[in-house]
C-alpha cells in the first residue's frame, strides 16, 4: 500500500479520553449475587429479577458461538465488572443537578445535554458505563402521551408495558450474548408511542463506557402502537484503553398495525489501535417485529468502531404487507473485524424487505456481510432485494460475503446481488491527474459507494457519518 | 501551428526512467512550445506510453538522471495533483472507472479546483451544468453521461470522449493525448479530432502518442517524431508519418543506428 493510502487510513481516534469521575463499580466476577446486587441497586420488582435469574440458567448452559468469521481470545467473563455508574444523587429533578464533569464530558462529544443547546429536534437520552444520566425533552413529549426514558425509569414508572414486550422479539435463550445481556442489563432506552402518534422529534440515545474493564450490557425497548411511527438514533462512543471492553446489547422493536419504526446507528466505539490493541467488542442482538399488518422496520447502521463487531439487526414479518428493510455501511482498518448483516424472516403474507450493505476494509482488517433470507410456507408472494458490495483499501485487507437463503414458499421472489472493488493506486492517480489530491479522492469515492445508505440517514446523522467516515479514512479535521 | 515568438511550454533534456529496474526511457530530448501539435509515434515498447505518464508524474517509474522544465517549472518538484493544477492534463490510454461517482460530480470537482487554483470563479451544480451541457455539445457528446458513473460501463469510445471532454473543460497549457485514438471507430476518431482541434490555440502545447498516421489526417502535427528503446531517433514534419505509414519503423532504426555508429566512430578519431 502506498504511503498516501497508509497516512490516509490512519487516522487518531478522537472520542478517546476517559472523564475524572468517581464512578461506584462493582466487583469482578459473575455469580447470581451479582445479579441480585443489580437488580436491588435498581430498586426491581420481583419479576424482573426472575426474569434475570432465568436468563441467566440458560446462560450457563451456553456455549459461547465460534460460527462467525472473527478472532479473539476468549473473553475471561468473570474479569470484567458488571455495573458501574458515576457517583451522583439518586434522583434528580433537573439537568442542572447533572455532574459538571458528566455534562463537560457529553459537550465535548458533541451531545449538548441542555436542552436549550440541544440539537434542535432530537430528544437524547444519555447512557453513561451503567446507567443513564439524562434523557431531554421528557416533558414535552410525555404530553402527546410518548414515553422516553431510561430502561430503569420505565421498570420502575411503566411496569406493565415493559413486563408486556420485554423478551418478546430477542427471548432470553436466544444466544449466549443475549442471555448475558438479559441476565445483566444495566440499563438502556425505553420508547413508547401510543396509537396514532407521529412522533414530532426524533429520539436519541447516545452510549458511552467511560469505565475500564466493565461491560455495558444495555437494553433498549421501543414499542410502536397501531399507526405510531417513530425514528429513533443509536450513537456511541468509548475511551482508549488498552484492554477490551465488552459490549453486549440488546435492542427489541415492536411495531404493531400499520406502525413504522426507523432506527438509525452510528457505531463509533473505540476501535483498538493500529496494532490491534484494545477497542471494544461489540456483540449485539438487535431484532425488531413487525407485528402488525403494514408494518414497517428499517434499520440503518453505520458501523465504524469496535475492534471486533458481531451484530446483525433483523426483522421478524409476522404481519401482512410487513416490510423490513437493513441499510449498513460497516468500515474497517488497521485490526478490527466485523462480521455484520442482517436476517429478514418472512412469515406473514406479501411481506417485503430490503437489504443493501456496503462494506469497506482498509488496512489488515476483515469485514464479512452475513444475512439470511428465509421465506416460510405460509409467506405467500413474499419478496426480498439484497444488494451487497465490498470495497477494500489497499492490499492486506480482506471482505467476505455468506448469504443465506431459504425459501420455503414458490410464490416468493428473491433477488441478491454482490460486488466487490477496490480503491486502487490507479483511481487515485486519475484523480490526481485531474488535479483533486487523494484525501478528497478517497472521501469522493467512499461517499459514493456509501450513498445508497447515507441517503436514508436523518439529516443531522447523514452529516455525523459522513464526518465520521471522513475521520476514518480521510484524514479531514472534524 | 508553428508561431514566431512563442514560449517554451515543455523542455525534457536527457531524460532516463526505469521501472522495476528496467530502463525504459534512455536520454530523451524533447521540446514544445506553444502553439505546436506533437506526435510521437513508434513500434510497440518503445517508450511512448511511458513518457506520458511520468509527465503526469505517474508513481511507478522512477526518474534516473535527466531534467523536465514545463513552463520554467522543474516538475519533478510537483506531485501529480500539482502538475495537473499547473496546466498539465494527460487523457489516458485506459481510463479508469470509478464506480459511485457520478461523472457530474467528478467533472465539477475537477473543474473547481482548477479554477480555484487559477484564481478563477468556482460554479456551483447548476452553473456548472449549463457550462459542461456547452462543451459537451461541441463533442457530440449525450447529456446521459452525466448522470453515469465516472467511466464505469462506458464503452471504449466513450470513455474516450470523457477524456476529451475533461480536456475541454480544464483548458490545460499541455495536453498530452496517450492513444486517444486507439479503439476508435471513424466517427468517434472524426468527432474527437475536431474537439481537439478546437481546443488548439496559440497558448498551449499538445502532444499526441499515436500508432497510426490515420490520427494525423485530422489533426495536423508540426511535428513527427519516432521513438524508439526510450528516446527519440527521429524528427520530421506531418509527410515522416506518411512515409512511416508505407514503410513501418524499421528503416528509421537503422538508419539511427548507422547514423549513430557513423558519431561513435566520429568521436573515436
Amino acid at each position: 500500500m502506498s504511503a498516501v493510502l497508509q497516512n490516509l487510513v490512519n487516522q487518531p481516534y478522537k472520542h478517546g479520553f476517559v472523564t475524572d469521575i468517581e464512578s461506584d463499580v462493582a466487583a469482578k466476577g459473575l455469580s447470581e449475587d451479582t445479579i441480585r446486587m443489580i437488580s436491588s441497586k435498581k430498586n426491581e420488582p420481583e419479576w424482573l429479577l426472575a426474569f434475570r435469574l432465568k436468563s441467566y440458567q440458560r446462560w450457563l448452559k451456553m456455549e459461547e458461538p465460534t460460527w462467525s468469521n472473527v478472532h479473539y481470545p476468549k473473553i475471561d467473563l468473570q474479569a470484567i465488572s458488571y455495573y458501574a455508574a458515576p457517583k451522583q444523587k439518586p434522583k434528580l429533578k433537573s439537568m442542572d443537578e447533572v455532574d459538571p464533569e458528566l455534562l463537560r464530558t457529553f459537550e465535548k462529544l458533541g451531545v449538548p445535554l441542555h436542552e436549550r443547546m440541544a440539537l434542535a429536534g432530537v430528544a437524547v437520552d444519555v447512557i453513561f458505563d451503567s446507567v443513564s444520566v439524562a434523557t431531554t425533552y421528557k416533558d414535552k413529549l410525555a404530553k402527546i402521551g410518548i414515553i422516553f426514558c431510561s430502561m430503569s425509569e420505565a421498570v420502575n414508572e411503566h411496569p406493565e408495558l415493559v413486563q408486556k414486550y420485554l423478551g418478546t422479539v430477542v427471548p432470553t435463550g436466544d444466544n449466549f450474548f443475549a442471555a448475558l445481556n438479559s441476565a445483566v442489563f444495566t440499563d438502556g432506552s425505553f420508547c413508547f408511542i401510543p396509537k396514532g402518534v407521529k412522533c414530532p422529534m426524533d429520539l436519541s440515545t447516545y452510549f458511552r463506557i467511560n469505565t475500564e474493564e466493565t461491560g455495558q450490557f444495555e437494553r433498549t425497548l421501543i414499542v410502536a402502537e397501531e399507526g405510531a411511527s417513530v425514528s429513533y438514533l443509536e450513537g456511541c462512543t468509548a475511551p482508549e484503553f488498552s484492554s477490551n471492553q465488552l459490549h453486549a446489547a440488546v435492542v427489541e422493536l415492536v411495531a404493531l398495525d400499520n406502525a413504522d419504526i426507523k432506527y438509525s446507528t452510528v457505531q463509533n466505539w473505540y476501535a483498538g489501535d493500529e496494532n490491534g490493541v484494545g477497542g471494544v467488542y461489540n456483540f449485539v442482538t438487535k431484532r425488531g417485529m413487525a407485528k402488525g399488518v403494514n408494518s414497517r422496520i428499517s434499520w440503518t447502521q453505520v458501523e465504524t468502531g469496535s475492534a471486533i463487531t458481531w451484530k446483525y439487526p433483523s426483522v421478524i414479518l409476522r404481519g401482512d404487507n410487513s416490510v423490513g428493510e437493513f441499510y449498513s455501511v460497516a468500515v474497517t482498518n488497521h485490526h478490527q473485524q466485523a462480521d455484520t448483516g442482517t436476517k429478514m424472516i418472512h412469515i406473514g403474507k406479501n411481506t417485503r424487505s430490503t437489504i443493501v450493505s456496503k462494506g469497506i476494509s482498509a488496512g489488515n482488517s476483515n469485514n464479512s456481510y452475513r444475512g439470511l433470507v428465509r421465506i416460510n410456507p405460509k409467506a405467500a408472494e413474499a419478496r426480498n432485494y439484497s444488494q451487497c458490495d465490498s470495497m477494500l483499501i489497499g492490499d492486506q485487507s480482506s471482505a467476505s460475503t455468506f448469504p443465506y437463503i431459504q425459501v420455503r414458499n414458490n410464490s416468493a421472489k428473491v433477488e441478491h446481488e454482490a460486488s466487490t472493488s477496490k480503491i486502487g493506486e490507479d483511481q487515485l492517480f486519475y484523480f490526481a491527474q485531474r488535479g483533486i489530491d487523494a484525501e478528497a479522492a478517497v472521501s469522493m469515492i467512499i461517499n459514493g459507494f456509501c450513498k445508497d445508505v447515507f441517503q436514508q440517514l436523518p439529516m443531522e446523522f447523514a452529516v455525523e457519518a459522513t464526518q465520521l467516515l471522513g475521520l476514518k479514512l480521510e484524514g479531514s479535521v472534524g | 501551428m508553428i508561431y514566431q515568438n512563442s514560449k517554451v511550454i515543455l523542455e525534457v533534456r536527457g531524460l532516463c526512467a526505469s521501472v522495476n529496474g528496467i530502463e525504459i526511457l534512455k536520454d530523451l530530448d524533447f521540446t514544445a512550445k506553444s502553439g505546436e501539435v506533437h506526435a510521437i509515434m513508434g513500434p510497440n515498447g518503445s517508450g511512448k506510453s511511458t513518457f506520458a505518464k511520468v509527465l503526469a508524474g505517474h508513481s511507478a517509474y522512477e526518474i534516473t538522471s535527466g531534467s523536465i522544465l514545463f513552463e520554467g517549472k522543474n516538475l519533478f518538484d510537483l506531485a501529480p495533483e500539482e502538475r495537473a493544477l499547473a496546466g498539465v492534463f494527460l487523457a489516458f490510454q485506459y481510463p479508469i472507472e470509478i464506480p459511485g461517482v457520478a461523472n457530474s460530480q467528478f467533472l465539477r470537482l475537477t473543474y473547481n479546483t482548477v479554477q480555484a487554483q487559477r484564481g478563477k470563479e468556482e460554479l456551483d451544480p447548476l452553473e456548472f451544468d449549463d457550462f459542461v451541457r456547452e462543451k459537451m455539445k461541441l463533442l457530440e457528446i449525450s447529456p446521459d453521461f452525466l448522470d453515469r458513473n465516472v467511466n464505469e460501463g462506458f464503452s471504449g469510445g466513450e470513455k474516450k470522449r470523457n477524456e476529451i471532454l475533461q480536456m475541454a473543460l480544464l483548458d490545460p497549457h499541455l495536453a498530452i493525448l496517450d492513444e486517444t485514438d486507439s479503439g476508435l471507430d471513424i466517427d468517434a476518431l472524426r468527432i474527437i479530432s475536431q474537439g481537439v482541434n478546437k481546443l488548439a490555440n496559440k497558448d498551449h502545447a499538445i502532444v499526441l502518442v499515436t500508432h497510426y498516421q490515420r490520427l494525423l489526417n485530422y489533426i495536423v502535427p508540426d511535428f513527427v517524431h519516432v521513438m524508439d528503446a526510450g528516446c527519440i531517433i527521429k524528427t520530421g514534419s506531418k509527410d515522416l508519418a506518411l512515409e512511416l505509414e508505407t514503410r513501418g519503423y524499421d528503416w528509421v532504426s537503422a538508419e539511427y543506428q548507422a547514423n549513430s555508429k557513423t558519431r561513435s566512430a566520429g568521436m573515436g578519431v
